[in-house]
């Protein structure tokens, strides 16, 4: 299940440089005082931001829960929200602060939440493993896009057994917490489901592209073997000079 | 101001108040260790790239434009400026060297009535010094003495002017009194007055002031910088210039500065592309602020804009030059260096080329500028000297014709010339020059039968001659010639036995066959230009009185005998022959005198020679009344040597369709002569004009008449078009004459024919020959010509000459090539290239200079492709990025990409790549020619690659872009991300580059694969590495990219992708090459099916050398020398030596006996 936005330039050069991979690994200098890249989002209230930057103040913070709708009862689908994320970026590049214990709440100290959010980084989820810089949510929004419509991977739906479809068909509802504003920029929301095989999502383009270009080189062969046939011989022998 | 005075009071009072004291250090490197770098830098940024750069690094130090980090600008910069420092570092340290050398050389100083060892360096304006037999002289001296009666001294000026005679200076009376008395040369106390540092080698004037007294100085008494010392066992010389006041140093130094063609049209490019560039930043400029207005300026909850941006407008001015940073590829730093370093190597081929080695004298050949490489691929006119470059001024004695008798050819028993056989043995003779080679046994025989007219023949050429004989060893006999020619007569007498031993001015010391004969000489009737012969009266020890006379056939024949005619027939048949071989020739005859005419006629000679008005005039009366009636006894033929293979080469580069012009010094006849026996000339030409005409206007007839009568009329277009534009250069356009005309021009005629409104009628008339050869020419009409060429002709021009008087005609062609080896060094010091032998230049030019060529236009062919490709993805990605200046690769990338990624690979090409190897660019000299038209790399040439480039960069940037369009992993995670896209694009790029050089090499070897190769696997460790988590954790800032290269490069469809953007962006170049080669081949397409030809049939040997032979009847004079002969000389007696150490002749002339006392 993915999310998706178009019109969001998310590869604007200042969008994307406006984040401080110190801080999201875990450096503690880095987490009291940001890069200059991040300004404006640096410091709110003399307080620096954790996580600083444009980045992540726009965080895409909709939820979306999918149902089943089999006779009038809404069956929730299990949505994964682990392993959504690079196990590079998860393990390697995001990193919570390091210091005594675990709290996050205590390693947090002396930050303030990005403008924009609700809540600040260490209540992003319940679970410590996927809280605070390593939520996987929050990691996946800054990979950001190479362009201004895309779509990130929001949660999986597993295939339960071979033998039945993963959603089968039927009703279905999806309940949407509208939290993030788009129309503001002419933005469009979208949700997505699909399935990946081995080439990844559907893309019909590379299939489109070998068939034409495959096309283009038979029909120049036929075209070129032609010409060299009929003036290929032509220079063979006829003017070599002494 | 003038003529600046400056006095010199000599030792030994050490008070000296000069204008300003020079001593002898020479300076020619520019550096020294404190100011190399700043002054090095300073240059470095008056180079248009590099100031760019250094403009752009100041652009990315500006946070809001700043759209790279620093060091994408900074490390290709400090590379750029360490390659090249580090190249004129090596340079200026050889040139510091090389000083050193020249600064350390000894000299023997007169010090406080001392003769002390001094450096070169630390001699001083006024110093007197001491120079030996076969010294280079330090400075520019005033002679003041020597070992020679009358203090004359022998310099030899083959490295200022090329000229290899001796030549004689002679010091004044006074101060040749001081001979090497040490004591009075330290109290030699004068005064010199002379004019300021100038670089006329001719021209000197100044006054000595000695005692009171004045005297003229001149240039006779100037020994100059740069002569040696010959024949002269010591010389005392005071030292006017010293340093870089010298004639030789105020001469050299003025190096022009040349580029290529191809440097030019880069530099024309290279702004080209500036505009480009500003074009495409100014519409991503615009595009960004049409952005920020309709977009960003909404999209300001998310991505505020930057501060003090308060107007879309404004960010569009911002944006302008972060795209200006960005897009800075286009312009690649790496150009001009990598274009330096592959002249050097290409240069290094030169001199390595072991087939352009010289082993008889051990030159190899030399690149000595290495900037100008692939213009010798475009040569169009050569003008090449003609003595020591086309000849090797060696003149050899070759036939003769004695009464009738042709002798030189060998033939055997069937009457077939042989071409080759033994040597003639000349053991009989003691005192032969074994250098001297003869092949027809005939005459020897002749000799030893003691045959009369042989003899007498023989002993003609003994002692008609100007000759100084020197021996300085028993038996070893060296002959001072004026003339090669009468140096390799009396050589040839020598060898048969009649050995020209000593003279004094009234004897001639002759061995007759080991008989030691003195015969005495009574009148010198000496050559001059128009008299055309030369002859002797002497008188033989057995009292006979006999003239003997050389000269031109055509004035000898007038004054023969009426008893002599069938002889006169039978001899010009051999003339002709020998004529036809293109050999100097020389007719000899003599005449008994009778006792009482001669004793009258000398009694009058006495009369004419004093007398004091029109001496000339009675004596030529007296001479021609004595010289008739002579009796002919044979005729000589001199070969002028040519240099090896000097026909094969010129026919050579005619095919290649380079014209050759031979300007020389030497007279008409000679240089036509030269211009026959090298296939120049030839008697399959429609006609030969020469143009001989005294004024102006009977130039301009000639020149008119001559060729293409119609052309000049006013109806004809060229004409018409430069009456148009008289003002700027023009150029005009390749003419196609009717036939194969030759064009003989003298140096008078060449004097009107170089002033203003003839020249065109010059260049066209000229241009329109295949051959041009202009005689008598000084040095600075040598240059005019090449200048003229060059002002009127769109062609590169390369002049070859050995000389000092082609230096300037050396300097002034694009390309100048010097002659190595010989004695002079002038020319090659001035040259771009140098070796050793002319032909040589067939293979410099046909293989190197081709190869230099094609590899220079291979190379910027590909490097402006892989930029564009590699830059406008930029471009295309900003329509997509809201023109935010975003690059699309990760910043390594860019850094690496020209520098690290690319570099070797085109490095490889353009070092090591060839369309057709040695053997068959000199087989088909026609493939020279694209070169000349520049038709592998032009402006259009130029934008092909453009639009190949554009093209490129499209596939580049869509493909990814399609492939990666709403997709994802095949575990549903993230890949249209940025990185990945970043990462996939420059995969992609570089793969397709480097295909590409693949395309585009012809010739693989061990390198290049290497290159290829390695460069593709060093791209894929250096990710590897960079996007590695340890780089991560160590330097998190500067890679970001972390496991980008690990989850992107193992997914199928991104290596599908990569996989069609190749095929897409090989595809149109491979259909368009393999259409150009069966449509429109070029020669080097057509190379592998002429080879297959050639194999079929099997190349037929090389065509023995063939003795040119012709049937014409035209003849060259005898060259004795431009001036009056040494006759004068000899008869007073002024340059003979007190007493040959080992004369065979016991009485001295009382002449000598004084000198003896003088010179001691």
């Amino acid at each position: 299940m993915y999310y998706g936005l178009s019109n969001f330039y998310q590869n604007h050069r200042r969008y994307v440089k406006s984040r401080d991979d110190s801080q999201l690994n875990g450096d503690n200098s880095s987490l009291l005082n940001p890069s200059k890249e991040c300004e404006p989002y640096r410091i709110n209230e003399d307080k620096p931001i954790a996580p600083c930057g444009a980045i992540a103040n726009s965080m895409f913070n909709d939820t979306l829960e999918l149902y089943r709708i089999d006779n009038d009862t809404r069956i929730p689908i299990t949505l994964i929200k682990k392993g959504i994320a690079w196990w590079t970026d998860k393990n390697v590049k995001f990193r919570n602060p390091t210091g005594d214990g675990n709290n996050l709440t205590a390693l947090f100290q002396g930050t303030t939440k990005p403008v924009n959010w609700p809540k600040p980084v260490y209540m992003l989820d319940s679970e410590p493993d996927n809280n605070g810089f390593i939520n996987e949510d929050f990691i996946v929004w800054m990979r950001t896009a190479a362009l201004p419509t895309f779509r990130k991977l929001y949660r999986l739906i597993e295939r339960k057994n071979n033998l039945q479809p993963t959603l089968q068909a039927g009703k279905y509802s999806l309940d949407i917490a509208y939290n993030y504003p788009v129309h503001s920029f002419d933005g469009r929301k979208r949700m997505i489901l699909s399935t990946i095989s081995w080439m990844g999502g559907k893309n019909p383009f590379l299939g489109i592209a070998y068939i034409t270009v495959g096309s283009i080189c038979f029909f120049l062969g036929v075209v070129l073997l032609i010409i060299h046939h009929k003036y290929g011989n032509r220079n063979t022998s006829a003017d070599i000079p002494n | 101001m003038g003529c600046a005075v400056i006095l010199f009071p000599v030792l030994p009072i050490l008070f000296i108040f000069l204008f300003f004291l020079q001593n002898n250090s020479i300076k020619t490197s520019k550096y020294n260790f404190f100011t190399f770098l700043p002054l090095n830098l300073f240059e470095q940024f008056q180079r248009i790239a590099n100031a760019y750069f250094l403009f752009l690094l100041i652009l990315q130090l500006i946070p809001q434009i700043s759209s790279l980090a620093w060091f994408t600008t900074v490390v290709p910069l400090v590379l750029v400026l360490a390659v090249s420092g580090v190249k004129d570092a090596i340079d200026d340290f050889n040139r510091h060297k090389s000083d050193k050398h020249v600064n350390n050389r000894p000299v023997q100083v007169l010090i406080n009535g001392m003769l002390k060892d001094e450096k070169w360096m630390n001699v001083q304006v006024g110093d007197i010094i001491k120079l030996e037999n076969n010294n280079f002289v330090t400075a520019d001296l005033l002679l003041l003495s020597s070992s020679e009666p009358h203090s004359l001294t022998y310099i030899e000026t083959a490295e200022l002017d090329g000229e290899t005679n001796l030549k004689v200076k002679q010091a004044l009376t006074v101060t040749a009194e001081l001979g090497e008395d040490l004591q009075k040369l330290t109290e030699f106390n004068g005064e010199v007055k002379c004019e300021a540092p100038n670089n006329k080698l001719d021209k000197f004037t100044g006054t000595l002031t000695l005692r009171g007294e004045k005297y003229a100085l001149d240039n006779e008494k100037m020994l100059l910088r740069g002569c040696t010392i010959r024949n002269t066992e010591w010389c005392f010389g005071l030292v006017i210039y010293a340093g870089p006041d010298t004639k030789l140093m105020q001469n050299s130094g003025k190096t022009t500065f040349k580029r290529t063609s191809i440097d030019r049209l880069m530099n024309v490019l290279v702004l080209v592309i500036f505009a480009f560039l500003a074009l495409m930043c100014l519409i991503l400029a615009i595009g960004n602020g049409i952005w920020e207005y309709d977009k960003g300026y909404y999209f300001q909850v998310y991505l505020p804009w930057a501060e003090g941006v308060n107007s879309a407008s404004y960010s569009g001015f911002l944006m302008f030059w972060s795209y200006v940073i960005i897009l800075n590829t286009v312009v690649p730093i790496s150009l001009y260096v990598s274009v330096e370093i592959i002249r050097l190597g290409n240069s290094f081929y030169i001199d390595w080329d072991r087939k352009m080695y010289y082993p008889l004298n051990d030159t190899p050949a030399q690149a000595r500028t290495t900037t100008l490489n692939e213009e010798l691929g475009q040569i169009k006119y050569i003008f090449s000297d003609k003595t020591g470059t086309l000849t090797q001024n060696i003149m050899c004695f070759n036939k003769c014709s004695i009464n009738g008798k042709s002798y030189g050819d060998v033939y055997d028993m069937s009457g077939q010339r042989i071409e080759i056989n033994e040597k003639v043995d000349f053991s009989y003779n003691q005192l032969a020059d074994p250098k001297f080679a003869f092949y027809d046994h005939s005459l020897v025989e002749a000799v030893k039968l003691s045959d009369v007219p042989t003899h007498r023949f023989f002993r003609l050429l003994s002692l008609c001659h100007t000759v100084m004989p020197e021996e300085k060893k028993e038996g070893n006999l060296v002959y001072q010639a004026q003339s090669p020619d009468e140096g390799a007569l009396v050589t040839a007498a020598r060898n048969f036995g009649f050995v020209f031993r000593a003279r004094t001015p009234e004897t001639i010391t002759i061995v007759e066959m080991g008989e030691t004969k003195i015969y005495k000489l009574l009148a010198i009737l000496d050559f001059n230009n128009v008299r055309k012969r030369m002859s002797v009266i002497v008188r033989s020890p057995e009292g006979d009185l006999t003239l003997y006379c050389k000269g031109a056939d055509t004035i000898l024949y007038e004054l023969l005998h009426s008893s002599c005619d069938t002889l006169k027939e039978e001899t010009t048949e051999h003339l002709n022959e020998f004529a036809g071989e293109g050999l100097r020739t020389l007719v000899v005859a003599y005449k008994n005198l009778d006792e009482d005419y001669f004793q009258e006629w000398i009694r009058r000679h006495h009369e004419a020679s004093t007398a004091l008005e029109g001496r000339e005039d009675k004596l030529s009366e007296l001479y021609e009344e004595i010289e008739k009636d002579l009796m002919l006894l044979g005729a000589t033929a001199i070969e002028d040597k040519l240099q090896d293979g000097v026909p094969q080469t010129i026919e050579t580069l005619a095919k290649a369709n380079i014209k050759i012009w031979v300007l020389t010094g030497d007279k008409q006849e000679t240089a036509m002569n030269i211009g026959y026996s090298c296939n120049l000339l030839n008697d399959d030409m429609e006609d030969v004009f020469i143009i001989e005409g005294s004024t102006s206007d009977d130039v301009l007839n000639e020149l008119r008449k001559k060729m293409k009568p119609d052309s000049f009329l006013d109806s004809d277009e060229i004409n018409i078009q430069f009456e148009k534009s008289s003002k700027k250069p023009k150029i005009i356009p390749d003419e196609q004459a009717n036939g194969v005309y030759g064009l003989v021009i003298t140096g008078h005629s060449l004097a009107y024919a170089l002033e203003g409104n003839l020249e065109l009628e010059l260049v066209r008339t000229a241009c329109l020959c295949k051959v041009v050869i202009c005689c008598r020419v000084t040095p600075l009409q040598k240059a005019q010509v090449v200048e003229l060429v060059k002002k009127y002709k769109k062609a590169v021009t390369l002049a070859i000459g050995d000389g000092a008087n082609d230096v300037s005609m050396i300097k002034t062609a694009h390309i100048g090539v010097g002659i190595s080896g010989q004695e002079g060094m002038q020319a090659v010091l001035s040259s771009d290239f140098s070796f050793a032998q002319f032909r040589y230049l067939q293979r410099l030019l046909l293989v190197h200079g081709r190869w230099s060529y094609i590899r220079m236009c291979k190379f910027l062919k590909y490097f402006f492709y892989k930029n564009f490709a590699f830059t406008l993805v930029h471009f295309w990605y900003g329509f997509f990025s809201g023109f935010s200046a975003q690059t699309v690769y990760d910043e390594w990338f860019i850094t690496l990409y020209n520098l690290v990624y690319t570099s070797l690979p085109v490095l490889g090409m353009s070092l090591f790549d060839q369309d057709v190897d040695d053997r068959w660019s000199m087989l088909f000299p026609q493939l020279y020619v694209p070169g000349q038209q520049n038709l592998y790399f032009n402006k259009t040439v130029f934008v092909k690659c453009m639009l190949q480039g554009i093209y490129s960069s499209l596939i580049l940037f869509f493909i990814p872009y399609g492939a990666m369009y709403n997709t994802m992993r095949s575990d549903g995670k993230a890949i249209a991300d940025y990185q990945s896209f970043a990462l996939m694009a420059q995969t992609c790029l570089l793969i397709v580059v480097s295909v590409q050089i693949g395309l585009d090499t012809s010739y693989w070897t061990v390198v290049n694969q290497f290159f290829i190769w390695g460069s593709l696997s060093v791209y894929f460790a250096i990710t590897f590495t960079m996007y590695s988590d340890g780089m991560y954790l160590i330097f998190t800032a500067s890679f970001p990219f972390i496991g980008t290269a690990r989850n992107t490069l193992s997914q199928p469809n991104v290596w599908l992708a990569i996989f069609l953007s190749i095929t897409l962006c090989v595809l149109p170049v491979v259909g368009f090459r393999f259409l150009k080669a069966q449509l429109k081949p070029t020669p080097s397409d057509k190379i592998p099916s002429w080879q297959y030809e050639k194999a079929k049939k099997r190349p037929p040997p090389p065509s023995p050398k063939r003795r040119l032979r012709r049937t014409s009847t035209r003849r060259s004079g005898y060259a004795f020398s431009h001036q009056h002969g040494f006759g004068a000389l000899i008869m007073s007696g002024r340059n003979m030596r007190p007493k040959s150490p080992f004369a065979t002749t016991g009485t001295f002339s009382p002449n000598s006996d004084k000198h003896k006392h003088k010179g001691l």
